[in-house]
């Protein structure tokens, strides 16, 4: 065999081997979809969607159970808006400052810092709400208990803040040099520079970038946990405890009876923040797709 | 996009996850070992047994993890465990499943445990009755004042429903034992993950209430003295109170395994029930079935 043919073997064989751990990533996503559906659907034998996705009551473990989860999923919506509505602006803030105006000794500096916000562990931040952002919350607002819808949106504030910053800064970096020398020989300041030009120029990268974040956000399971009190009740006020729908799976997946119903409701729950989680990823795509064009 | 980067190592790790967890529990399951698995309440307790039960007979290997009662009969079934340690009683569900496993789950009650009431020491309370208790853990009574404390909204704090505890509570306190009440805990509760977790939130919260394990008692939160009704006395949670049935709410710790026990798994449960086994019961501030 000749040097020449090995080596173009050799390539044959690294190029199949990457292309079935691409082909892997999609099967093991697939398989697991599958298998929520599997185990989810058996619920739907003895309820109806309807009263799965709209009961006001979840309290699984009675006789007999009631399985409504939208106390569940307006808490999971509650926490997530409330944390995107902390996290975006600041996010995109700080992105922005460090992408253009930042010196580049900080910006190095900033960066790390920001990545090593990422490399927290969920239980740590997570404790660290529960211990001292809880009670001041508490006295902040002079409510009964700082275990609140708040209280958890401002902890996974701090964990989708990470992504939101370094996307959003990759985007705004990607903006080509030409656009912003236009803007300054057209005569803009550097503020009308940043606003008007770089930010719109990176608008499909941003919006990518808090897409990203508000996953992370509704998939976050510990730290939601240790923070909101887990109460099933739909909220009136981002004040109130709430439960949201990972905290449920997590919390009673131990004790479920494998095979009842109880534990096909934990995996219905699954499908659901399965599809939420994969329409936000989809939106994300979309527009980064649209961002490299 | 960062995403795609962590694709291949991460296939790559769930198979790694996977082929070592096939490879641990067939390694645990060695004639002279013992799995015990289940509630968290007792995790502590058969903790110090194994360790205990090990200085005897040095060529066993006892291992013990927690995970909830739930867990632990799973376990059971699936014949992962040796013994299951439950803080509730077996559900007919769970019973049914074991006979068409080919089994009769034996439960043997290893110990007592007393449940406490507790609120933040400044709460002027100091005694309630069962069916005030009912009320606050239900939801029908929402003020510290309507039942003669302080104007203050009282804040209930409950166990997560994986929890043997707040099923217990549930059935014996919120439904004073009667198997045809609907009563739930209020829709309000808070759902904490731990007793931890509760004593936490008691110590900084003065219109707080809630119940965990009396090993959990600290001078950082009140326990209540509990009455059966109106006109019982009111009892404090202690261990004499607990032997002796006169506090209402404490429940049997349970071991269970699969059928008649044998060998090591009788060895065992013979060591847990022996004066020596129930000393190590009181030194983990739970109660002894019987008096030593």
């Amino acid at each position: 065999m000749t040097p020449n043919r090995l080596r173009k073997l050799k390539e044959w064989f690294i190029e199949k081997a990457i292309l079935l751990s691409g082909v892997f990533s999609v099967v093991f996503v697939l398989l697991i979809f599958l298998f929520l559906l599997r185990e989810g659907f058996s619920l739907f034998r003895g309820e109806s969607v309807g009263d799965f996705l709209f009961g006001k009551s979840w309290y699984p473990i009675s006789d007999p159970p009631r399985f409504g989860i939208l106390p569940l999923i307006m808490g999971s919506l509650l926490v997530t808006l409330g944390a995107a509505a902390i996290s975006v602006p600041i996010g995109i803030a700080a992105a922005l400052f460090i992408a253009e105006i930042a010196p580049r000794r900080l910006k190095e500096g900033l960066k790390a810092g920001i990545e090593l916000l990422a490399a927290i562990p969920s239980v740590v931040i997570g404790f660290i709400g529960m211990i001292t952002l809880g009670p001041w919350i508490k006295n902040l607002f002079h409510i009964p208990t700082g275990l609140t819808a708040l209280t958890g949106s401002v902890t996974l504030a701090f964990m989708a803040m990470p992504t939101i910053v370094s996307i959003a800064e990759d985007a705004i970096t990607a903006v080509p040099r030409q656009y912003r020398e236009a803007a300054v020989a057209m005569g803009a300041t550097k503020w009308q520079t940043t606003w008007r030009i770089v930010a719109r120029a990176a608008r499909p990268g941003m919006v990518a970038a808090v897409m990203l974040g508000i996953g992370r956000v509704i998939g976050e399971t510990m730290a939601v946990m240790m923070v909101t009190g887990n109460a099933a009740m739909i909220p009136s006020s981002i004040l109130q405890p709430v439960r949201t729908l990972t905290a449920t799976i997590a919390a009673e997946m131990g004790e479920s009876v494998q095979g009842g119903a109880h534990y096909a409701a934990l995996f219905a729950i699954g499908i659901v923040l399965f599809i939420i989680t994969f329409l936000i990823n989809g939106v994300a795509d979309i527009y980064l797709h649209r961002s490299r064009r | 996009m960062a995403k795609k980067r962590w694709v291949i190592p991460g296939a790559l790790f769930c198979l790694a996850a996977f082929l070592v967890q096939g490879g641990c529990s067939r390694e645990n399951r060695q004639a002279s070992s013992l799995q015990i698995k289940g509630s968290d309440t007792m995790v502590n307790l058969g903790q110090a047994w194994a360790e205990a039960f090990m200085k005897k007979a040095p060529s066993v290997s006892v291992a013990v993890t927690g995970g909830g009662s739930g867990t632990g009969i799973a376990a059971l079934l699936s014949k992962t465990c040796d013994i299951a340690e439950l803080s509730r009683e077996l559900k007919p569900e769970e019973i049914a499943m074991a006979k068409e496993k080919g089994f009769d789950p034996k439960q043997i009650t290893v110990a007592l445990d007393g449940l406490a009431v507790v609120v933040h020491p400044a709460n002027p309370l100091s005694q309630l009755t069962m069916e005030q208790l009912a009320d606050i853990f239900s939801g029908r009574v929402t003020n510290w004042k309507e039942i003669g404390g302080s104007d203050l909204p009282i804040v209930v704090l409950s166990r997560e429903v994986n929890s043997g505890t707040h099923v217990y509570f549930k059935e014996h306190v919120l439904r004073g034992g009667d198997k045809e009440s609907q009563a739930e805990f209020a829709a309000n509760a808070l759902m904490l993950p731990s007793s931890q977790a509760i004593a936490d939130e008691v110590d900084q919260n003065p219109g707080a209430v809630g119940y965990y394990g009396m090993g959990y008692i600290s001078p950082r939160e009140k326990a209540l003295a509990v009455a059966k009704d109106a006109a019982s006395p009111y009892v404090q949670p202690t261990i004499d109170n607990v032997v002796s049935q006169a506090y209402p709410i404490s429940r049997p710790l349970l071991m269970v395994t699969r059928g008649q026990p044998q060998g090591l798994v009788a060895d065992f449960l013979g060591f847990v029930l022996s004066p020596e086994g129930q000393k190590i019961v009181v030194e983990i501030d739970f109660v002894p079935v019987k008096k030593i």
